[in-house]
């Protein structure tokens, strides 16, 4: 190492002040240019998963094809056709109504438990320790296993099942929706006290908009948790041979050893899911957890 | 002399954490009187934004009452609306107009056509026309604070609360805003309750400076600051009474160095 300099030469180097006119910001030229066509639909996201989705069927056709055998495995095309001829005689459109009805009366019921749970738990200690119990006790217990103990109360037919989903959806949505509410800034609830705000209407109009991303990622897991535990729970029994649900549908077309008819079953579950995650779910967030910059 | 619009006395707070408990201000007494611009000045542990927020309702003093025109107060009210030092306090669910209205609706103060009026002109006052339909995300730290200030204003409150409100601001935004609230009160003479531990925020911005020591809060002197602005922070006086200040607040800790 070389010794330091001397103090002298160690001096910043003397300049003059300046003062300049602002430049004028008109030659200032803001091109916005558009991506030339072929990035733009490569990029676009519909487009990409769109690919995945023919590639992963054009395997599947060539797959088939190759083994052969329509007991096993039926190809896409079949599939396809199968699923479009039950959709035109009305077949499949009434189980999946029948479906969705029994979905329907269970989510919302599930929903509005919930949120009654929820708000009698943030209100009150002793709630607040009831919810967290049972959400641990009864979240872990898969909904499918209630179902025999629901045949034995209400018997076969769509009470029953609504009574799994409601137990499908309620400890997922009620954890995360009190995870919510708990993570609410202090301040923001300071606010909406200082303006008076108590009881039903400080949930209704500060913790649940507050907690909303929280809540709507409870209700996506309870979505997602309540279709699931209806297909398994319509495979077990169907509520009589004309009013079965899809899972009635796949179950009978295996007795039937109709392969494609089971695999056109499976294709109607999954669209159902895809549309309610990527049309439903994304519009609402969309609207909501996104506009508000909740998240990104 | 007449009664002063919030009368404080005697107030002594505690509040419990899992080990101790703690006395933030002992015997604090205080009257605010309309119309003044009354800051709380102390450095940090003196207890102010605690006496601050049992003036707004959050806490109960553990004796002696804080009385706002001769009513008692025990709970949160918008008649003593707060403006908070994080930028949180604003719904990230609603727009900058919908935020200013949003305390009217579940108030019932101003309704219908009346408090849209109210709305508009309000945030023409803090300049945030232009930016009326954007959610709070997309504002500056600054432009938050105005509309939060805003919505308190809009209401007319009997008093304003003000928590370090431009403490999370960087320096020039937050001279910028002093001299924001002090035109904005020239124009409407509200009676603000404003805590802060900046000496020099305190003479700028206060008309009456109420000096606290710390642990726990007491008071140490109130001072008359109504002279002052941005234009004479370099003068004589404004150097005394800073000085003087200074001295309130920080003899004790010397001699106890000395002792």
């Amino acid at each position: 190492m070389t010794a330091l300099a001397p103090l002298e030469a160690r001096r910043p180097v003397e300049r003059p002040d300046f003062e300049s006119e602002l430049v004028d910001p008109a030659g200032l030229v803001v091109v916005e240019r558009p991506l030339p066509w072929y990035e733009r639909i490569v990029k676009n996201e519909a487009v990409q998963n769109g690919a995945i989705l023919a590639g992963l069927a054009l395997l599947w056709e060539l797959y088939a094809r190759f083994l052969d055998n329509p007991l096993l495995l039926p190809t896409f095309s079949e599939m396809v056709a199968t699923f479009l001829r039950d959709i035109a005689n009305g077949l499949l459109l009434n189980r999946i109504t029948t479906s969705l009805k029994s979905l329907a009366y269970g989510y919302s019921a599930g929903l509005a438990l919930a949120a009654i749970f929820t708000s009698v738990a943030v209100s009150t200690r002793l709630g607040s320790g009831l919810l967290t119990t049972l959400t641990a006790m009864f979240n872990p217990l898969p909904a499918i296993a209630l179902l025999p103990l629901a045949l034995i109360w209400f018997g076969l037919g769509t009470p029953s099942l609504v009574f799994v989903i409601i137990h499908s959806v309620l400890w997922a949505v009620s954890l995360n929706t009190l995870v919510g509410f708990r993570s609410v800034p202090e301040t923001l609830r300071m606010s909406g006290r200082n303006l008076g705000l108590r009881g039903i209407r400080y949930v209704a109009l500060l913790l649940i908009p507050a907690a909303f991303a929280a809540i709507l990622a409870g209700m996506k897991i309870g979505w997602a948790f309540a279709w699931r535990t209806l297909i398994a729970a319509e495979l077990v029994f169907g509520v009589s041979s004309r009013s079965g649900g899809l899972g009635w549908y796949i179950f009978e077309a295996r007795s039937e050893l109709e392969t494609a008819k089971v695999f056109a079953g499976l294709f109607a579950v999954i669209l159902i899911g895809l549309f309610v995650e990527s049309v439903i779910f994304k519009f609402i967030e969309r609207r909501t957890v996104l506009r508000w910059g909740m998240q990104r | 002399m007449a009664k002063p619009l919030l009368d404080v006395s005697g107030v002594t707070i505690q509040y419990k954490t899992p080990q101790h408990l703690v006395t933030a201000t002992y015997k604090v007494s205080f009257g605010v009187y309309p119309s003044d611009r009354y800051v709380i000045l102390g450095p940090s542990g003196c207890g102010k934004s605690t006496l601050l927020k049992a003036v707004g309702g959050f806490l109960e003093p553990v004796e002696g009452e804080i009385r706002l025109r001769d009513r008692k107060v025990t709970a949160p009210g918008p008649d003593r609306m707060m403006v908070f030092q994080e930028f949180e306090q604003l719904m990230p669910w609603k727009t900058v107009y919908q935020n200013v209205l949003f305390p009217m609706q579940v108030t019932g103060k101003f309704r219908g056509k009346d408090a849209h009026d109210r709305v508009n002109a309000i945030v023409e006052k803090v300049n945030l026309t232009r930016f009326k339909d954007v959610y709070p995300h997309m504002l500056s730290g600054g432009m938050k604070m105005r509309v939060a200030i805003a919505r308190a204003m809009a209401l007319e409150p009997d008093i304003l609360l003000m928590d370090e409100p431009f403490a999370a601001l960087d320096a020039l935004t937050r001279r910028k805003m002093q001299q924001e609230l002090l035109a904005l009160w020239d124009q409407l003479r509200f009676t603000v309750l404003f805590v802060t531990h900046s000496i020099e925020e305190a003479i700028i911005v206060g008309s009456r400076i109420l000096v606290l020591s710390p642990h726990p809060g007491r008071v140490r002197a109130e001072i008359g600051a109504d002279a002052f602005s941005h234009e004479n922070v370099d003068g004589v006086e404004f150097g005394a009474i800073s000085k003087r200040i200074h001295r309130l607040l920080f003899e004790h800790e010397v001699e106890e160095a000395r002792a």
